[in-house]
């Protein structure tokens, strides 16, 4: 049926940032359907791409992700009524900032996915997937990560200790 | 420190064929705050959710990871036996290892590589999760039903029949949407009206029912049990309180000659008109684009012969907002035209068909029209092009549809009865002619539906033909239809009088729009979206908000009444209760650090954000903040995302959850 999936040299890590109401039902529907895509995804659920904050992306960057992808409902599809406008808005700033400061574009993707796109979201994961794959590894924000100066970082390991023993 | 379970199911082989759960669950044992993990055949069934409950007592768990099948699928199931057990039901959250794993991916390694981080994700953010109450909220016991065919109508009488208040929005001027429009209805052929009509006048006189014929909706606003809709009367030009519905303004009308929308344009109606003689509300309508009072200001003929002065040239429309518990919709379909479509459109017209240019080629309904009685020929079949009676007529069906090149892949499922239909009316009102039929399949479940078709076959004598028909084209008064019949292996050439074509059911014009206003989700086609295809099908998944009828896919009568039935049956499940549980996703606003810059009012959809008052001992105010009405949030967590300061929190989606998640990576 599907040609066996063969394990690549470098397996990029892809994050997919997905409201519920649309590509989260898009992803389960490919599902039910028994598509096929590269296994690199992880999907973090929100109630609505209005509620993903630019800097989970920038975190995600610097915690080894090598391509985000951010998909939700198409414009006026919003459970919310207007949710995806406003990440609309807030992504298309959001990816200026990031080519000014030097980010590949092709590693952050923006997609409207409904729930009866199952298809569609087997085309866009594999895309980015594959577009990722050939651009090898997200290396300048993980260097960054190392030389962390946050002012909330737990840089000393007693901090670290101390915060481990409360949660 | 968190004491986190994780229970990782096989769903039979459904996630074990794929991805190795064994490993799954000793992987989520090492990670830091997971007391206790396991896996199990079937997590859903009684003896693994009694797993969970037994190892939640023994363990002493603070939350709960179950690695299975989609939280939309089964979230439900666990956080109620998490409950049962003294959890809060909130720190229960699932792992989608099957939809998002085991079914989209065939490597064994990688699959269960992505299960494990999936279930870490999980257990990271169960470890900041926080226990919440759900929030209660008071239904309004009236319901709104969208849409006055026979769906819409079968929906109202039985929720108004329980004793509750529904309010039916009909686009049109009358009630009674297509089936109103059919002659007889398959399989016993007893008349469309005589069953139609007596519904249409028990909405008019049932005592729960306001009906608002020639409405649209405007606007939805709000929740389960709480909606806020926005009817826009249009403006009939006649008074309804006034009007007695005599007709006289419609006998003395100049106006004649407008082509009749009921009669799908083949009968004739005055400027000032009601669609059919059994309308509900039997009052008219003014057709300002045609009527010569509107368009040149001289005439007002209809003005001056009404007795009680109903007719009001100056009326507008008019806005009325209506509180609202749950919403049935019931906007039923449209067919669809052989004509040239748009640059660009997923769906084609027929070129090969003459694009709907041959007047003898026309769709079901129009033959309805013709068969009708009260039709534009008087229930005799005449071609629209000369009035002559056909002697040899060609019923193509799957036009349109299960046609993937002209954009429709979907069978429309009501054809092949109506068209055996169609041949039955045409052998009993031309006992001379002769009928063809192409099909492709004669598709005919359904109580008595196959023998009904064998019937047509049998009886009525129609030729049925398996194949279709590659060209259509008028020579002199006749039109040829070329074709192939696939059994025989030989081509067909028929010279016929009049062409039917079994057109494809499409969803009603503006269904994308109206499914915009309500936050409801829909295919390409347009058709909405039920919750679950098996055992949810008359939800959305939009809380409160129910589907009845061709809205939601081709149906025909009977599957129509039951669809709208068991919606109707959902309201009333829920105007049971006089209070609402509902989900406690929703914002909270830390006072201590909010500034009041009030960037979450400017952007919340709901207009759920308040300005609050902090006051200091003496009573004078402090600063003024923002503050979430959790009754009107919905929970988006757009405000989460805009606030500068960080200090609005969506429960069940707070920041530090998230970015525990993203550590995982």
């Amino acid at each position: 049926m599907h040609a066996e999936q063969v394990k690549h040299d470098f397996e990029p890590k892809v994050v997919a940032f997905v409201c519920t109401w649309c590509t989260y039902a898009g992803a389960d529907l490919a599902g039910t359907s028994r598509m096929q895509y590269p296994p690199n995804v992880r999907v973090l659920k929100f109630p609505c791409t209005g509620r993903i904050d630019p800097v989970f992306i920038l975190r995600a960057f610097q915690k080894g992700a090598d391509g985000v992808l951010v998909s939700g409902c198409h414009p006026g599809d919003c459970h919310y009524m207007a949710g995806n406008f406003h990440a609309r808005r807030r992504f298309a700033a959001f990816r200026a900032l990031l080519d000014f400061v030097g980010v590949d574009l092709n590693r952050l993707q923006f997609s409207w996915v409904s729930a009866a796109e199952g298809g569609k979201w087997v085309e866009v994961v594999t895309e980015l997937t594959e577009r990722v794959r050939g651009m090898g590894p997200m290396k300048e924000f993980k260097e960054l990560e190392l030389e962390e100066q946050w002012s909330a970082s737990l840089s000393t390991p007693e901090l670290k200790a101390a915060y481990d023993s409360i949660t | 420190m968190s004491r986190i379970g994780v229970f990782v199911c096989h769903c039979g082989e459904n996630i074990s064929r794929t991805v190795d759960v064994e490993q799954v669950a000793a992987a989520a044992g090492n990670i830091p705050g997971v007391a206790f993990s396991c896996d199990y055949k079937y997590m859903c069934s009684d003896p693994g959710q009694n797993l969970l409950k037994k190892a939640i007592a023994e363990h002493n768990l603070t939350g709960v990871v179950v690695a299975a099948c989609s939280p939309r699928m089964h979230e439900k199931t666990f956080r109620k036996a998490a409950g049962a057990a003294g959890l809060n039901p909130y720190v229960c959250e699932m792992a989608n290892i099957r939809e998002h794993c085991s079914w989209v991916h065939e490597n064994r390694e990688m699959a269960t590589a992505k299960a494990s981080d999936i279930v870490h994700l999980m257990v990271e953010r169960v470890k900041k999760g926080k226990s919440l109450a759900p929030i209660t909220v008071p239904v309004t016991k009236k319901a709104l039903v969208i849409g006055g065919g026979i769906a819409g109508i079968q929906a109202a009488l039985d929720i108004a029949d329980a004793g509750h208040q529904v309010l039916v929005v009909e686009r049109e001027p009358s009630i009674g949407g297509h089936m109103a429009q059919l002659s007889e209805t398959f399989p016993t052929l007893d008349c469309s009206q005589c069953i139609m009509t007596p519904k249409m006048v028990d909405v008019a006189n049932h005592p729960n029912i306001t009906l608002y014929s020639y409405s649209e909706i405007e606007k939805v606003e709000g929740y389960i049990g709480n909606f806020q809709v926005t009817v826009r009367k249009k403006a009939r030009s006649v008074d309804e309180s006034k009007c007695t519905g005599c007709g006289v303004c419609i006998a003395k009308c100049p106006k004649k000659k407008i082509p009749n929308e009921f009669d799908q344009g083949h009968g004739m109606r005055s400027a000032i008109y009601v669609p059919f003689p059994q309308a509900v509300p039997n009052t008219p309508v003014i057709d300002r684009e045609n009527c010569t009072m509107f368009q040149s200001g001289k005439c007002g003929v209809c003005a001056k012969v009404c007795g009680p002065g109903a007719v009001d040239y100056q009326q507008e429309d008019t806005l009325t907002v209506e509180s609202i518990g749950a919403i049935v919709v019931a906007t039923g379909f449209k067919l669809y035209s052989i004509d040239r479509k748009p640059e660009g459109s997923m769906i084609q017209g027929y070129g090969e068909f003459g694009y709907g240019t041959i007047p003898d080629i026309v769709d079901g309904m129009t033959f309805e029209r013709l068969a009708s009685a009260s039709g534009p020929t008087g229930g005799k079949i005449l071609r629209p092009s000369d009035g002559k009676e056909p002697k040899q007529i060609v019923f193509i069906q799957c036009v349109g549809s299960r046609a993937r090149e002209k954009g429709i892949s979907y069978c429309s499922k009501i054809c092949c009865m109506y068209t055996a239909k169609h041949t039955m009316l045409y052998h009993h009102k031309v006992h001379d002619g002769q009928a063809y039929v192409f099909f492709m399949d004669a598709r005919t479940p359904g109580k008595g539906y196959d023998e009904f078709w064998r019937r047509a076959v049998e009886e009525e004598e129609a030729v049925y033909i398996r194949g279709m028909v590659s060209r259509m084209y008028q020579k002199g008064d006749k039109i040829i239809v070329m074709g192939s019949d696939t059994l025989v292996g030989v081509q067909v050439e028929i010279e016929a009088d009049m062409v039917v074509l079994a057109t494809a059911v499409q969803p009603q014009e503006g269904a994308d729009l109206l499914a915009q206003k309500l936050g409801i989700s829909y295919d390409k086609y347009n058709f909405y979206s039920e919750a679950h295809a098996k055992l949810k099908p008359v939800e959305c998944a939009t809380a409160g908000i129910y589907l009845a009828g061709a809205c939601q896919g081709p149906k025909d009568i009977p599957d129509t009444v039951s669809q709208a039935s068991a919606a109707a049956a959902k309201v009333m499940t829920l105007f049971a209760k006089d209070q609402l549980e509902r989900d406690p996703v929703v914002a909270k606003v830390n006072e201590k650090y909010c500034v009041g810059c009030f960037a979450c009012k400017k952007v919340c959809p709901y207009g759920a954000i308040e300005e609050k008052e902090i006051k200091d001992r003496q009573g004078n105010v402090v600063k003024v903040i923002a503050y979430v009405n959790p009754g009107v949030c919905g929970g988006c967590g757009t405000c989460q995302a805009t606030c500068p300061s960080k200090t609005v929190e969506l429960d069940g989606y707070t920041d530090e959850q998230i970015m525990a998640m993203i550590e995982t990576l």
